[in-house]
């Protein structure tokens, strides 16, 4: 942090960026020089802080005052009234909508009340093009205690008592995952960070490498002196252009500082990150796809085993882990194991960050502790649904994932209690979803979603969900039947059976869990002889005789 | 694999791919250490000069990195980012990520193939617009998000999807 007077921090999330706060900086620095307080007076852009529906935000410190919506115009009354008079500016301070209060702190705002920020603890607080300041929070700090006073295996069982899981989806335990790739002998190891964020509505790892790009640098090159690897690659979408600007910005910061490269703090450990594209496949989010892509080909799924930890990039060993798993390393090292494993649940250890979004009043990126219950998360940080609609269903997962009913809020969130209920953690995707939203058509566009990113390689995956989508188009133009509806279910039972890989295993994950929550929904379109009136249930009838009849 | 350097090709040149833009991916490709793996690399490079991948550049590729052009298509038809058509002047991508979705990003998006009279990844007909159609763009917030270039259009609604593309068009008149 530089030593001035005042900071202003103004949001360069991307969010944030698309409604002006580009201009609002521009605006508060030319006002800043024609009142004479540039010198005193400094404007950060920082990463993401989360309240995106808010956007653009910024905030004042030292005095802690947290404005939103704020328009580029807005610049001049922030510059005269607070930073010239001392005065907040209450129209742009944000209302509380059902008492009508205005909040100037942050930390009384609801949406950040039951927040705990360990993967995003710098988003928001930094700029995230200086390293200087990441290492003033006590950046690269942990890499310079593991690299000087740990041995690899220590570093490894740090990580696995904290009891962190892999925050891709799939929640293997990131402990474990380093020390089976550590154990592989091998000259040639990787370390891949996987930033091909596919799910559509998700964008925590976006908001991480954009607010605050070293934590995930500074990772890698902890997971590399763990598992033996001198080379790690970050895989990243090439719509991204603003994360892949300050990546590039961070790691040229950290080799000039000799933080990356060869020797660093002048110990043995030689480590070096390579940035790689992706071109938009949700499929190379599976790590063999992945690596297949890294390497310059068609991004299809292997067969596992062998798994990367075996066989990966090359043929090496390879450990490929999420960006939010990466920024976790950083505190558990520096704060313990003990620390991190106190929170969240009993299987599930420290915190999620969810992308909330739909028909929630505050769209943004939450960090909970596991454990929090979904009506926590969807009322009191999410502020409850639009328009003062009633909530209908929760979609976690994304495309992998199902919907959870008004029955399950309570379930308190870890990986095992949400695959229990019929849906998964996914990487974090959170969409809220009122009365007025047919969940037949959620579905269908779900599978609109995967039969288009099927990578063609397995055939129930590539046919089978193709054919879901084409009964679910019949079922929603009025055509379907009861028939239907079985054929239906069954594709999904065989797709989910009988795909190679995750991304196929999970693809019916839609239709099922709102089969199951909202057959009447399915009902409402089926005109079938046999249901006139389209209600009704289906009782189980000869297969043959339906299909007759269709 | 060959190093790139040691292969000689023709250059495929007509009208719409000029002999300089292959000059500037010939260079590109030259001037790398190494040709494993680096084919995504390569393509991407390859379209930010052209502005799409018709056939012959990336036949071109292919006898320059000393691979079969089925390869090469392989690649390209398998990323959703890689495009085989020309591009027209403003790209008009329409997020249809969940959240936009949800908040009618579906009806956005019918409305401007009416509109334009395309599908998505059609071109009109005086070349001003391609519609694209495109996963999350990450500005859940904003939801539904319309993007023209790199300019994001949030919160958008039906009525004002007019105003938008006449922008662009008026522009035109101007110039």
């Amino acid at each position: 942090m530089t030593r001035k007077r005042t900071n202003i921090m103004v949001c360069g999330g991307t969010a944030c960026l698309a409604s002006d706060s580009e201009k609002v900086v521009r605006n508060l620095n030319l006002i800043l020089k024609a009142r004479g307080y540039d010198k005193e007076v400094e404007v950060i852009k920082t990463g993401c802080f989360g309240f995106c529906e808010q956007g653009p935000i910024v905030k004042i410190e030292p005095d802690n005052v947290f404005y939103v919506r704020v328009a580029p115009k807005d610049a001049k009354e922030i510059v005269d009234e607070h930073i010239v008079k001392g005065r907040k500016v209450e129209r742009l301070l944000y209302e509380e909508p059902e008492k009508k209060e205005k909040i100037d702190k942050h930390e009384n705002i609801p949406f950040y009340k039951k927040q705990l920020r360990i993967a995003l603890r710098n988003c928001g607080l930094i700029n995230p093009e200086d390293i200087y300041e990441y290492i003033a929070l006590g950046g690269y700090e942990a890499l310079g205690k593991v690299l000087t006073s740990m041995t690899p295996s220590e570093v490894i069982d740090t990580v696995k008592r904290s009891g962190l899981r892999g925050r891709g989806g799939g929640g293997f335990p990131t402990g474990l995952k380093w020390e089976i790739t550590s154990k592989q002998e091998s000259d040639v190891k990787f370390i891949i960070c996987n930033a091909d964020e596919g799910d559509p509505g998700a964008f925590m790892d976006r908001s991480i490498l954009e607010g605050d790009p070293h934590s995930v640098l500074e990772a890698m090159a902890i997971g590399g002196y763990a598992i033996g690897a001198d080379k790690g690659i970050i895989y990243i979408r090439a719509e991204y252009p603003l994360a892949i600007k300050r990546l590039n910005v961070a790691l040229q910061q950290a080799r000039d500082m000799g933080l990356l490269g060869k020797n660093i703090f002048d110990t043995d450990f030689s480590f070096d990150i390579d940035i790689k594209y992706g071109a938009g496949a949700f499929v190379c989010g599976e790590e063999t796809a992945l690596i297949n892509s890294c390497e310059g080909k068609r991004g299809e799924p292997n067969y596992k085993p062998p798994y990367p930890a075996q066989e990966g990039y090359w043929g090496h060993p390879t450990c490929v882990n999420n960006v939010e798993t990466f920024a976790n390393i950083p505190p558990i090292i520096k704060r313990g194991a003990d620390w991190f494993a106190s929170i969240g649940t009993e299987k599930s250890k420290g915190t999620k960050v969810f992308a909330l979004a739909g028909k929630v009043n505050n769209v943004g990126l939450v960090e909970v502790p596991m454990g929090t219950t979904l009506r926590e998360i969807i009322y009191d940080v999410g502020g409850g649904i639009q328009g003062g609609r009633k909530f209908k269903a929760v979609q976690t997962g994304g495309p992998s994932g199902g919907v959870i009913t008004e029955q399950h809020l309570d379930t308190p969130i870890d990986y095992d209690s949400l695959t229990s209920i019929g849906s998964m953690m996914g990487s974090g995707g959170m969409i809220v979803m009122d009365e007025t939203d047919n969940m037949v058509d959620i579905a269908k566009f779900y599978l609109e979603f995967t039969q288009d990113e099927s990578c063609g390689r397995c055939t129930p995956c590539r046919i089978g969900t193709r054919r879901m989508y084409e009964i679910l188009n019949k079922i929603t133009s009025g055509k379907g039947t009861m028939a239907d509806i079985d054929a239906l279910k069954q594709l999904a039972y065989m797709i989910k059976d009988s795909s190679l890989c995750g991304l196929g295993q999970t693809a019916p994950n839609p239709v099922i869990s709102t089969m199951k929550y909202f057959w009447d929904e399915y009902m409402d379109y089926i005109k079938d002889v046999d249901h006139p009136a389209g209600k009704g249930k289906y009782t189980a009838k000869n297969k043959d005789d339906a299909f007759l009849k269709s | 694999m060959t190093k790139p350097g040691t292969i000689s090709v023709t250059k495929p040149v007509s009208e719409e791919l000029p002999r300089e833009k292959f000059d500037e991916l010939e260079k590109f490709i030259d001037s790398m250490e190494t040709t494993k793996g680096v084919l995504i690399e390569i393509l991407h490079k390859a379209q930010d000069i052209f502005g799409y991948l018709p056939r012959d550049v990336q036949l071109y590729i292919a006898r320059k990195l000393g691979i079969p052009g089925a390869e090469v298509f392989g690649v390209v038809s398998f990323y959703s980012y890689f495009t085989t058509k020309p591009r027209g002047k403003h790209t008009i991508s329409v997020c249809m990520g969940t959240a936009c979705f949800v908040r009618g990003a579906d009806k956005i998006i019918e409305k401007l193939k009416e509109k334009l009279g395309i599908e998505s990844n059609e071109i009109t007909e005086d070349g001003l617009f391609t519609l694209k159609d495109v996963r999350c763009i990450g500005a859940c917030g904003l939801a539904p998000v319309v993007m023209v270039g790199d300019k994001v259009y949030g919160r958008v609604k039906e009525e004002e999807l007019d105003e938008i593309i006449n922008t662009y068009k008026n522009q035109e008149v101007t110039l």
